[in-house]
């Protein structure tokens, strides 16, 4: 194999794929992308057994083959080039070591078999829809914060997405909850999506295909079956298994009997609590909202009896009530409301509380209060 | 000069200016007279009770006072403690016990009862702390006290006043203890271990180097077995070897405690006597009689040390934010495996299931002869174990554990136990 590319684009590719390389591997070839160049092509494949990116680009090929090498040097020697430099990458003649060179620089870099390179994609895959990528993006931006990190409770540890029915109308609806927060947000059910098993895709891809689909506007080819899940765009093509669990009912957390309702301005709000939280403690966070008729005093203090408190006009017109959260909980779910203003629903103290968009109808937010 | 000296009585505390003419107090006629030219400026003290366990043991049971007696348990267990009559048959303290009683086969055998020993520890750093607030806990039977600045309000020298009150705990609590004093932590606790027991030792600032010099490195606090092997190795047997090395030299050889190894050398210890510092971590542990393979007993043997801890965190009003599970082969090696909690926890039932998760990787055909468990980042029991939009359980495990607690405190530990307490045969 032997071909040329320029520096940016190699390194835009390489960036995409790195993330999916574990630092430390006890399987070596997994430290390892894999290149292929067919003519006229290069693709570079990177994988962590869960997760598989190829990426597609156009190279100029002056020999087509195959080789594989470590990800996180490259994508540093990459990195390192100088803007607008060729590089050339050489594995003709002897495959246990590919050479770069970019103008004066010239590295050699072991290799790996490429046959040693595990195959994850492949499989039949047989629900298939198209979403674009603005709403992908906000599938993924309005629940991600939600995802739980707990390894006890793994089937928390992505976001579940799947096909549901709100008031006759068929929605796509993606749903994360860490079981102190919960986020629901949703679309119409694209075509071809109906009928789709509800599958829990791990944090990792997430974080991985949000990277990827950054700066696009191109339609998102999805498809998948009920243990694996594929992305497809512009020549890139990432590929994840799905969490094997069953993700909770969540329908039963979310409040239906709420009563007490509370609207603010979004941005009064959120800053509020910012600057309120600034006194609590890192561990602790805890904020106490108190709200009574047409306003809310927010208050929180700390183990040395530091105090901050808050008010906020709302339009509020029940029985006063105190009820506390975790700040950072809070900051999370106002930061979600891109509209002007946030209505509360609440019932109690230890009750569940549910927050949404007034300007979005697609997405709820649940929110467990804290004794304080 | 010879007036200098100033001599104390170990057993009465009588003061002299000069030593006793015939070797003997004068007041109470003790042989023991303890002269030092620096006896009366030296102020930094280490306290170590002797053979604490097995003194307790001895205080109780009258019968066993003449008897060589140790304190540990089971086929697998080690010596936890031993009396010094079973130390002349050469039973040391960290000796399996089958080789403690292949060395001394009538010594008596006590389990220990560390409630006991505890409560006797409780009382004995209550009188140091009647002496001196500067009291730094090492362990159940240790410390290390600052009398500075004391000799006003004691009426004499901190060697008195440490006479005075190791003669206080000797008479009020019936265990004996060494002294050892000195110009700083290092050297105290050096001294401690000279004259055991009912010791009294000092090591005074004109001695230090000379005394120092040709004792192993070995005996420098912080030198384990595998610094000692390395030092060893490189030639460094005696403490004054160490001391001829450049500071630098040390540190570019062993890194940071390069530092420490030459600022001890030279009898240098600028630490200062800390009261009070808080648990940073609650743990607790237990050796198998035979290795243990398999998951199922695993579990089973840890669930008690879950509630153990959960215990000690209720009773201090404590929740913590960090699982430790400790596991060693047998082997011997130890193993440990972190992780912090979504949030703050007091319940045996959440680090029971924490722990299995830690657990599960690690049960792979290996035997292992110890299970242990430790909690850390401690935390404001108030914000513990809050209710979950998903799972309200840690609500319903909190009734449960204190429940169980009530019913125990009533009736006795083994009144109730979850199921699980149970193995099946």
């Amino acid at each position: 194999m032997k071909i040329t590319i320029e520096r940016g684009l190699l390194l835009k590719v390489l960036t995409h794929i790195q993330g999916v390389v574990e630092r430390r591997n006890t399987i070596p070839i997994l430290s390892n992308v894999k290149f292929d160049a067919p003519d006229g092509q290069l693709s570079l494949n990177a994988t962590d057994m869960d997760i598989d990116i190829v990426e597609t680009i156009p190279a100029d090929v002056a020999s087509s083959g195959s080789a594989t090498a470590p990800a996180h040097t490259l994508y540093d020697i990459v990195r390192k080039l100088p803007e607008g430099a060729q590089v050339e990458l050489d594995c003709t003649g002897d495959d246990s070591q590919l050479t770069l060179s970019a103008g004066r620089s010239k590295f050699k870099l072991t290799c790996l078999p490429t046959e040693d390179f595990p195959v994850l994609s492949g499989g039949d895959l047989p629900n298939n829809f198209t979403l674009s990528a603005a709403d992908l993006r906000g599938l993924i931006d309005r629940t991600r914060f939600a995802i739980s990190t707990e390894e006890t409770r793994y089937y928390l540890n992505g976001i579940y997405l799947h096909a549901a029915e709100k008031d006759g109308v068929e929605v796509l609806r993606a749903v994360a909850t860490d079981g102190h927060r919960l986020a629901s947000v949703e679309i119409p059910l694209p075509q071809g999506a109906a009928g789709m098993p509800g599958v829990i895709v791990p944090r990792k891809a997430i974080s991985e295909i949000r990277k990827l689909i950054d700066e696009t506007e191109d339609e998102i080819a999805v498809s998948l079956s009920d243990t694996k899940i594929k992305f497809a765009f512009e020549g890139t093509v990432l590929t994840s298994k799905l969490i094997d669990g069953t993700f909770p009912d969540y329908d039963r957390v979310i409040p239906e009997g709420n009563d007490k309702v509370l609207e603010v301005d979004t941005d009064l709000f959120a800053h509020a609590v910012d600057r309120v939280s600034a006194i609590s403690t890192e561990k602790s966070r805890a904020v106490k909202l108190t709200i009574a008729k047409g306003n809310l005093t927010l208050s929180a203090n700390s183990p040395e009896n530091d105090t901050a408190t808050e008010e906020v006009p709302v339009d509020y017109d029940e029985a006063e009530i105190e009820i506390g959260f975790n700040s950072r909980y809070l900051l999370d779910i106002a930061q979600q409301i891109e509209g002007d203003r946030a209505r509360f629903t609440l019932a109690d103290a230890a009750s569940p509380t549910l927050v949404q968009d007034l300007d979005d109808q697609g997405a709820i937010y649940v929110l467990m209060p804290m004794r304080v | 000069m010879p007036s200098s000296i100033s001599s104390l009585c170990r057993e009465c505390g009588a003061h002299f200016d000069a030593a006793p003419k015939d070797e003997r107090c004068s007041v109470c006629a003790s042989p023991r007279i303890i002269s030092h030219d620096e006896l009366d400026s030296l102020s930094i003290a280490h306290i170590d009770c002797d053979a604490f366990f097995a003194s307790v043991e001895k205080r109780d049971n009258p019968e066993l006072q003449n008897k060589p007696v140790i304190v540990g348990g089971g086929k697998r267990g080690v010596v936890a403690a031993c009396c010094y009559i079973a130390r002349t048959k050469g039973v040391h303290s960290a000796m399996p016990m089958y080789r403690a009683l292949k060395a001394c086969p009538d010594a008596v055998v006590v389990r220990p009862s560390r409630n006991k020993y505890s409560e006797v520890g409780r009382q004995i750093k209550d009188f140091m702390r009647d002496t001196t607030p500067l009291v730094e806990s090492l362990s159940i039977d240790e410390a290390f006290l600052d009398l500075s600045g004391t000799e006003k309000l004691h009426g004499g020298s901190p060697a008195a006043t440490l006479v005075k009150l190791i003669k206080r705990i000797e008479d009020e609590i019936g265990v004996t203890a060494s002294v050892g004093l000195s110009y700083n932590k290092f050297l105290a606790k050096t001294a401690s271990d000279l004259d055991k027991p009912r010791g009294f030792a000092i090591i005074g600032k004109a001695e230090a180097l000379d005394f120092l010099g040709p004792r192993p490195v070995g005996s420098i606090w912080g030198v384990g077995n595998s610094l000692r092997g390395k030092l060893e190795r490189d030639g460094l047997r005696t403490i004054s070897q160490l001391r001829e090395m450049p500071e630098d030299e040390l540190i570019k050889r062993y890194g940071v405690i390069g530092k420490r190894l030459s600022r001890l050398s030279h009898g240098i210890d600028s630490r200062i006597v800390e009261p009070g510092s808080k648990a940073k971590s609650i743990s607790t542990e237990t050796t198998f009689s035979d290795d243990i393979r398999d998951l199922e007993t695993l579990l089973h043997r840890l669930w008690p040390l879950c509630e153990k801890v959960a215990k000690q965190l209720r009773n201090k009003n404590l929740a913590a934010r960090t699982l430790t599970l400790k596991l060693k082969t047998s082997g011997f090696r130890s193993l440990t495996r972190s992780r912090t909690l979504a949030q703050p926890t007091q319940l045996a039932e959440v680090m029971y299931q924490e722990a299995k998760v830690l657990l599960e990787p690690e049960v792979n055909g290996t035997p292992y002869r110890l299970i242990g468990i430790g909690t850390s980042q401690f935390a404001d029991p108030e914000f513990a174990d809050q209710a979950d939009l998903l799972d309200n359980s840690a609500a319903t495990f909190a009734k449960v554990e204190g429940a169980m607690e009530s019913v125990r405190e009533k009736f006795g530990g083994p009144a109730i136990q979850k199921g699980r307490t149970l193995l099946k045969d």
